[in-house]
């Protein structure tokens, strides 16, 4: 490593050279950094389960614009929207199906643990407004009490939903009735719920009788082909004559709900904050470690200066210091972290591990924020008085 | 100033503390040093011998006074000015201070590449070959802690020679060694600098090495008040 670094500084690497010196000292570091990467990792692999998940039941609709309540800022929250506007929207030469979407949550009791299902109640007739996956199988939906299950569903083992078919179906009750699955796809557990399930509008209305068929959750629009979506927006916005819905294209309202769970829910506040520890406690362990190894070495640096060496030969030993602990102390962090997201990823059913934008984000900050250390540390080296060493 | 005199220093001053805390260090300083010469500088404890010392050596701001070394006058001199100039000498100081994560070659090749256009390699060859004139060819690859203190010393005085300095500063550099051990660092200070015509400045206690001095100069209360020059050996 010292001929490699060596080469790579044009100089004695004499950053590597104190670090490794002692070398419980430099593991300390080590484990220091990667247990602030860890923290990192753990809380970022989180917060992108959470956009995962988040995002998610979009991608069971095809749609290109949504009509939702003026409070609905997630799929799940806000009021009814009226059919009426549907109607209202369909006359618009640009649009060219719609129908309503029912949202609500279904227990299932599974003896050993209770799961809920958020569960879509779709119009059956309608397969180009779902993913392409689902719509083979919507027509299984337009009898009574049947229903699409979300085959990553928590709670539910994956032999029990690989056995699910139109000819082996799954029967169960919930609400008083028996609902009966014929087919499956994949959604998986989020934070609202434990997974998902299709039905139709009919068989929705009977699960939940309180809903009318007049007010559903949001009104899905698909526009004709080449149209384009903002300006029907646009239009719908004069259009629909009650001005508090919120008229949206469909992609506006997945990336406004993600803002919304990041930056307003509690859990994405809290995941943010984790984030932002991690941050501050990588700062703090590295900033610790190169501060105390240019205190160790105060009469060595004013040695040094007294042999006419620079600022910017002393900034370089400490920052060469400050890089080589980022990426030493990432190849740990990155590798734990990957463990954890994963175990917690098959514990919770949650879409957690590490990607390569995360970790190269994680990598650029380890690095960026260690270098930054590194310059803070390098005050003490005013203390390095060569006329102090007579 | 000829080109034989590496320092010349005229009526300088040098005070320490402000206010009514200042206090007057250095009072009126005349000397000359010749190129070559091995002048030894003695003096009680608060004479004025390490202020005197790191002002030629750069170390601090001349106040008042003039300080020409190498040619270049020293009053007035930037920081930037100071460090340049500082690349020129070379220092020993009382305690080694070898960087305890180098080893001797290592240690000796920092005082090598403080010259920026000094190649790696170039600077290794060079910090070997030094290491063979204080006789330490084959510890090079030693880190201090696996060397005697007579051996620190002299990696010390070979990181000091690397840069083939005009003028060396030296600060008790016997003090923490045995009678054997200072003779033969003090020899070897006195033949590589004749062999090089480098000119040595050296602050000690040690009477052992006053027969070694070309020159005896005598610091009391901030003033030179006996400056004896001695036969050549």
């Amino acid at each position: 490593m010292t001929p490699l670094l060596q080469r790579l500084l044009g100089r004695l690497p004499i950053g590597w050279l104190q670090l490794t010196h002692n070398p419980m000292r430099f593991a300390a570091a080590l484990v220091g950094v990667a247990f602030a990467n860890v923290l990192v990792f753990v809380q970022l692999g989180i917060m992108n389960s959470m956009g995962t998940a988040t995002l998610r039941p979009y991608s069971f609709f095809s749609a290109d614009v949504m009509i939702s309540a003026s409070d609905a800022n997630a799929l799940t929250d806000g009021g009814n929207v009226a059919r009426q506007w549907l109607l209202q929207a369909l006359a618009d030469p640009d649009v060219a199906d719609g129908m309503g979407l029912f949202i609500g949550n279904v227990p299932w009791d599974r003896g050993d643990a209770d799961i809920s299902l958020t569960t879509f109640g779709v119009d059956p007739a309608r397969p180009d407004l779902v993913a392409p996956e689902i719509a083979g199988d919507l027509a299984l939906v337009e009898v009574q009490d049947s229903v699409l299950m979300d085959r990553l569903a928590r709670g539910l083992t994956r032999d029990e939903a690989a056995a699910i078919r139109p000819q082996s179906p799954l029967a169960f009750e919930t609400q008083g009735r028996t609902l009966t699955a014929y087919s499956t796809f994949a959604g998986g557990g989020g934070f609202g719920g434990d997974g998902y399930m299709i039905l139709s509008d009919q068989t929705f209305l009977s699960l939940f009788p309180a809903r009318r068929s007049t007010a559903p959750d949001h009104i899905l629009l698909r526009l004709r082909p080449g149209a384009d979506a903002e300006a029907t927006v646009q239009r719908l916005r004069t259009l629909i004559s009650d001005p508090a819905l919120r008229i949206r294209t469909y992609p506006d309202a997945a990336q406004e709900e993600l803002t919304y769970q990041q930056t307003k829910r509690p859990t994405g506040i809290i995941f943010g904050f984790g984030v932002l520890i991690g941050v501050l406690v990588g700062l703090v362990i590295v900033y610790q470690v190169l501060s105390t190894d240019v205190a160790d070495h105060l009469r060595e640096y004013a040695t040094f200066k007294a042999m006419g060496y620079d600022q910017r030969f002393f900034m370089g030993i400490v920052l060469e210091e400050a890089l080589i602990l980022g990426v030493f102390g990432f190849l740990p962090g990155v590798t734990v972290g990957a463990t954890i997201l994963t175990v917690m990823g098959k514990v919770t059913t949650l879409p957690l591990a590490v990607t390569s934008s995360m970790a190269l984000v994680v990598f650029v900050g380890t690095v960026v924020f260690s270098a930054l250390s590194g310059i803070v540390a390098t005050r003490r080296l005013a203390a390095a008085d060569p006329a102090d060493l007579f | 100033m000829d080109i034989e005199t590496i320092v010349d220093i005229h009526g300088l001053n040098h005070w320490f503390g402000e206010g009514p805390a200042r206090k007057q260090a250095l009072f009126g300083i005349d000397l000359k040093l010749r190129r070559g010469s091995f002048t030894v500088l003695m003096g009680p404890s608060g004479s004025g011998k390490t202020t005197l010392l790191t002002l030629i050596g750069c170390l601090r701001s001349v106040q008042d006074g003039a300080l020409r070394l190498l040619g270049h006058d020293l009053g007035g001199a930037t920081e930037a000015q100071l460090v340049s100039m500082r690349r020129k000498l070379g220092f020993i100081f009382q305690a080694h201070n070898l960087h305890e994560s180098l080893t001797a070659r290592q240690n000796v090749m920092i005082g090598a590449q403080v010259h920026s256009r000094v190649a790696e390699d170039v600077a290794d060859r060079a910090a070997r070959h030094l290491l063979g004139l204080v006789g330490l060819a084959e510890r090079a690859d030693y880190l201090p802690a696996n060397l005697s203190g007579g051996q620190k010393q002299r990696v010390a005085v070979a990181r000091a020679l690397v840069g083939n300095p005009e003028l060396l500063l030296a600060d008790e550099p016997t003090a923490a060694l045995d009678k054997d051990s200072a003779t033969e660092v003090i020899d070897l200070l006195k033949r590589i600098g004749a062999s090089r015509g480098m000119t040595t400045l050296l602050v000690t206690h040690d009477n052992r090495i006053l027969d070694r001095a070309d020159r005896i100069l005598t610091l009391e209360d901030g003033q030179i008040v006996a400056d004896t020059l001695r036969e050549r050996d």
